[in-house]
């Protein structure tokens, strides 16, 4: 057309305050939440909470749920929900306990199996749900049952009537693989700090924390890898395409069924994870073991900026929405609250995350 | 023809077809949406799919970019035949379709829309990345092109209007050097400058040797700029005119069933 050349500036456009741009971000709710959460127990809690020990203490249970909430945060920004993660994990950790202790295989053996397994079970659920277009919502409600049910069934086949499966850390203890899974990393590091007086030590000279958690280590690598997919390359883009619109996406040339089966295979995996660390660490697993974690990852999702209906939020967001779980459910005890309020918390906190994410969409989009 | 418009018009009609479709035939379960349609486009020129709502215009040119399979009938892309399985197979050939709907998502940036589903990489094995930087350049030097200025590149298409959403869908398949670029009602949301904007677009797009397709309920816009004009009436061609042969009040007879019409007009005044 004709007026190619100059970049006049449309007199329309009024410019944005810097606070306007940043509004728009999908995880700035999630970051203030963790400045006013770090606010509040700096003022009412104890202050050994935010001594290493402390922030060890907090990152551990926030890590465990960030790698699903990471997980499930892509699968929503791709449109659809898994409700059946927190019975994943207790199916893939029951998986991964007959591996090592009944079939007695190494590690090397039973964590790749362990993924493969848990991927085999998220594509059977994202077929189900593309393929009869039914709402995953639904289809993977089934699947929290189903799954748990055989996670309690499947322990007492083999354990013979037991609903827990023991001998996990015997049969793991000395295997190569298990540094990478399970106790803490780090070690000679945070040793050689408490030897030269850097961080607390116990009486004895040993460090009162002897390393970093893998499972902290593991979450934060998940963060980084997740935005960086989100934000850097094509199939980010096919997974806000394929939440945002599905036939749009479709019919720009985005594969969207083949997107969403991954999306859900990766949150699978996830769950696997999960599944192996904390088996490792416990040293046995039971059908209990992620009971209602579907709902506090999708929380922390939600926190993190992801819209219910897709198309938009961040990993970075499930990243700090996880850490303000782990700071609340664990700072509580060090404050003189009743521990139960973290419950109340939790839906406000939810109630809170929805109304804002509304708000900042109709910023975003514009909408009149 | 009486009146004349500004646009010079290809005179294209030696050149061979760059898709041919014949016979097409569409059923969905016993509605039969295509009954034997028959459709060629040529390198620069500007066919006219006209037709009533329902008259299967949408169906048709869903057959055509590979969204739909056709029931029976065949086509021919530059004299092979072909079918596609997937919209992506019809991209890759060279077929762009400017949907309706437009195929924008309104949370998604410009850039991220205007490259959806063929991101520019960078790099190699795993380090193989989306390069934003590249994509911003060209979505922005591409929409300066059209005459929109965006805040940024970052900017939601949801804030956009309908005309320059439909100009980021225009310059969107243009840019991926279509061959053939079907244009799904481009004009029916729009005022009167963007009309014009959107006309004088196929104009330019047509003469750099892309075969346009327009599809439209609206005479006037069609007369404007097509060469050649079929008729679609209850999944039937009623027939191709081409540029000069067919005045706009049968055209516009053709497209509603001719007899009706008439008395309509006449009741009106002849205002339609």
């Amino acid at each position: 057309m004709s007026q190619s050349a100059p970049v006049a500036a449309d007199e329309r456009v009024k410019s944005e305050p810097f606070l306007t741009k940043l509004m728009k971000r999908p995880e700035l709710g999630a970051m203030a939440g963790v400045i006013l959460v770090f606010i509040f127990f700096a003022i009412t809690a104890d202050a050994s909470m935010f001594t290493l020990a402390g922030v060890m203490n907090f990152m551990t249970p926030a890590a465990q749920l960030g790698i699903l909430a990471i997980g499930a945060a892509l699968l929503m920004i791709g449109g659809e929900f898994d409700l059946s993660i927190g019975s994943m994990v207790a199916f893939s950790g029951l998986f991964f306990g007959v591996c090592v202790v009944t079939w007695q295989l190494p590690l090397m053996a039973a964590i790749p199996m362990t993924f493969v397994f848990a991927a085999m079970v998220g594509a059977v659920n994202g077929n189900i749900v593309i393929r009869s277009g039914l709402p995953s919502f639904i289809v993977t409600l089934a699947f929290l049952f189903i799954l748990r049910g055989l996670s309690l069934v499947g322990l007492k086949m083999a354990t013979g009537g037991s609903t827990q499966l023991r001998g996990v850390r015997d049969a793991t203890e000395n295997d190569w693989l298990a540094p990478f899974f399970a106790g803490e990393a780090f070690g000679g590091l945070f040793s050689w700090l408490a030897a030269n007086g850097l961080i607390d030590t116990f009486k004895s000279g040993a460090p009162k924390v002897p390393g970093i958690p893998v499972e902290i280590l593991w979450f934060i690598a998940l963060a980084l890898v997740a935005t960086y997919v989100l934000l850097r390359t094509p199939a980010g883009n096919w997974i806000f395409a394929s939440g945002g619109d599905r036939i749009a996406a479709s019919n720009s040339g985005v594969p969207v069924n083949r997107v969403k089966v991954s999306l859900f295979m990766l949150t699978a995996c996830c769950a696997a994870l999960v599944a192996i660390i904390t088996v490792m660490d416990a040293g046995s697993t039971d059908a209990r073991r992620g009971f209602q974690k579907e709902f506090e990852a999708i929380i922390a999702a939600v926190i993190g900026g992801c819209l219910l209906t897709g198309g938009y939020g961040s990993a970075i967001g499930a990243f700090f929405g996880s850490i303000i779980f782990g700071m609340v459910v664990i700072g509580l005890t060090y404050t003189d609250f009743d521990q139960d309020w973290f419950q109340v918390f939790l839906g406000a906190m939810l109630l809170i995350a929805v109304l804002f994410n509304n708000a900042i969409r109709k910023r975003v989009t514009g909408e009149r | 023809m009486t009146e004349d418009t500004k646009f010079h018009h290809g005179d294209a009609t030696d050149a061979a077809p760059i898709v041919e479709m014949k016979n097409i035939e569409k059923h969905f379960g016993n509605i039969i949406a295509l009954a034997g349609v028959s459709f060629d486009v040529k390198p620069g020129e500007c066919h006219c799919l006209l037709g009533d709502n329902g008259a299967g215009k949408s169906t048709f040119i869903k057959t055509m970019s590979g969204v739909h399979k056709p029931t029976k009938g065949e086509i021919f892309f530059e004299g092979k035949p072909l079918h596609f399985d997937t919209p992506r197979d019809a991209m890759e050939a060279g077929i762009a379709t400017v949907f309706q709907d437009l195929a924008m998502i309104p949370l998604m940036s410009v850039t991220r829309n205007f490259f959806m589903g063929r991101e520019p990489t960078k790099g190699k094995g795993l380090l193989k990345r989306f390069d934003v930087d590249t994509a911003n350049e060209v979505c922005m030097e591409e929409m300066r092109n059209m005459g929109i200025n965006l805040r940024g590149p970052d900017q939601a298409v949801g804030t956009l209007s309908g005309g320059e959403r439909q100009t980021v869908a225009i310059a969107r398949a243009v840019y991926f050097g279509a061959k053939i670029l079907i244009l799904d009602e481009p004009t029916s949301a729009l005022g009167v400058r963007q009309t014009s904007n959107v006309l004088a677009t196929i104009d330019k797009v047509r003469s750099q040797g892309v075969g346009v397709v327009f599809i439209s309920h609206n005479v006037r816009h069609a007369l404007a700029v097509g060469d050649r004009f079929t008729v679609l009436n209850r999944g039937k061609t009623l027939g191709t005119a081409k540029r000069g042969e067919i005045t706009p009040e049968q055209l516009q007879d053709l497209m509603a069933g001719g007899q009706e019409m008439a008395e309509l007009e006449g009741s009106l005044g002849g205002t339609v």
